[in-house]
């Protein structure tokens, strides 16, 4: 009995680590513009930076270069938020960084290029490590 | 038990469609009634007055108010009576994929499979198609002199990132949108300089992003994309 308690509270601890992992709906939901950035985040953004943000996309199999993991605190918390804003609306080349990276400006409105910056931030837990 | 229903809900629709282009899809009506009642519930025929991207997440198969503008007869008659995969992840790539690793997939299995006609009705249906017109293409933007293959092809795969999104060959590239190793059969030449110039005028919230091109670019990618799949390349 004690043995299947121990794997049933690991289970449980395991699936709390997924669900913390999966920014996507679950915890944006108390936040409107989260939740409203995360939709367009699955429309635009997850088809090559991944449905759980790690980079995994279903596109990657055509990408010689590998979309940015958005889920890496140290690695997006290196990235301005200016080059981040930037990167989206013009593409990767305008920020020295692989063509693949899509412009975004005729999609997206700036506000909600503004609200996609804040969203990264907190997919990547960025804010909690400064 | 359902067929009521679902005919009650096509002929809906089909009114709404009527209401708002009148002259178009009474023409188109005659030509292949079946347009309206097998169709509608599934494909705009009209111009959407509600372009949003909840539309986009909600629809049931790609617009085909611009049918008349995009496909060759020819294809549409084959296509209809023995339907092939398109879109790899169905009309709306994300309702059907799987987190994974090293990358996320496509659950195959789930794409719906498209409903088949026999051959009198195909060629009614693609008759009545090809009168839907969107005015957003212009006959001869392609000029077939400037074509490049070498040129197209490098163009599509490495400098301009199509094939992130695009098969250009069964089997490689992305797959989040319609794959074009066919296209040369499947699509206008004038369509495809129209879309890939401005995707967002067929919808604003489309998930293929605006690509900046030049005209050369544009014509060099429109000539490798129509030689795709075409026997005699
Ligand atoms: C067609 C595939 C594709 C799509 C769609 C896409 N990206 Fe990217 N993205 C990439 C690739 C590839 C890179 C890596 C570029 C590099 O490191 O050279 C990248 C990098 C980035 C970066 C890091 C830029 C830097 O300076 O390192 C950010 C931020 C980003 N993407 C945000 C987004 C957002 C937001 C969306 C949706 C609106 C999006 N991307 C959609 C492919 C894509
Ligand atoms: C149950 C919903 C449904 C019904 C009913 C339906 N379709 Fe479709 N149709 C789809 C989907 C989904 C696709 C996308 C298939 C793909 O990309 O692989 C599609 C694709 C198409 C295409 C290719 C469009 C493109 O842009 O590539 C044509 C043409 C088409 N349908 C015509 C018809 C006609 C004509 C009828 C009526 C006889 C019809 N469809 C009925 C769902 C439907
Ligand atoms: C980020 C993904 C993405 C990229 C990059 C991309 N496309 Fe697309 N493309 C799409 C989507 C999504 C559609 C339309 C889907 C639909 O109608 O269901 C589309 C549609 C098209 C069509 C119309 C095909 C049809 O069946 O109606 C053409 C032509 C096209 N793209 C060409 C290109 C070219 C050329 C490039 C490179 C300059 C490119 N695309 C880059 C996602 C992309």
């Amino acid at each position: 009995m004690l043995r299947y308690g121990l794997a049933g509270l690991g289970l449980v601890a395991f699936g709390a680590a997924i669900a913390l992992h999966q920014p996507t709906a679950a915890g944006a939901a108390e936040n409107p513009k989260l939740q409203a950035t995360a939709h367009l985040y699955d429309t635009y953004c997850a088809q090559c930076h991944g449905v759980q943000r790690n980079g995994k996309g279903i596109n990657t199999v055509g990408l010689s270069v590998q979309p940015r993991d958005h889920s890496d605190t140290v690695a997006m918390s290196s990235l301005p938020r200016a080059q981040i804003v930037k990167a989206i609306t013009e593409g990767g080349a305008s920020v020295n960084k692989s063509a693949l990276m899509p412009s975004w400006a005729g999609v997206l409105s700036p506000a909600q290029i503004e609200d996609m910056a804040d969203y990264l931030a907190y997919v990547c837990k960025c804010e909690q490590a400064k | 038990m359902k067929a009521p229903v679902i005919v009650a809900a096509c002929a809906g629709l089909a009114a709404l469609a009527l209401a708002g282009r009148p002259a178009a899809v009474g023409a188109q009506g005659a030509a292949s009634p079946e347009l309206t009642t097998q169709c509608a519930s599934c494909h705009a025929l009209a111009k959407p007055t509600d372009a949003t991207l909840d539309r986009l997440w909600s629809r049931k198969g790609p617009d085909l108010w611009y049918a008349g503008d995009k496909f060759n007869r020819d294809w549409l008659v084959a296509w209809l009576q023995n339907p092939t995969t398109i879109r790899p992840g169905g009309v709306l790539w994300f309702k059907h994929a799987k987190p994974g690793d090293p990358r996320d997939t496509i659950d195959t299995a789930a794409v719906e499979k498209h409903p088949k006609v026999d051959a009198a009705t195909a060629g009614r249906l693609a008759d009545a198609l090809l009168q839907l017109k969107s005015g957003l293409v212009t006959d001869g933007a392609y000029n077939p002199a400037s074509a490049n293959m070498t040129m197209g092809k490098l163009a599509f795969s490495k400098l301009r990132g199509c094939v992130a999104c695009h098969q250009d060959q069964a089997g490689q590239g992305g797959l989040s949108g319609p794959e074009l190793y066919d296209a040369g059969r499947r699509l206008r030449a004038d369509y495809v300089i129209a879309y890939t110039k401005n995707p967002q005028q067929f919808d604003p919230h489309v998930w293929m992003p605006t690509p900046t091109l030049s005209e050369p670019d544009l014509q060099r990618l429109t000539g490798y994309i129509v030689s795709l799949g075409k026997e005699d390349k």
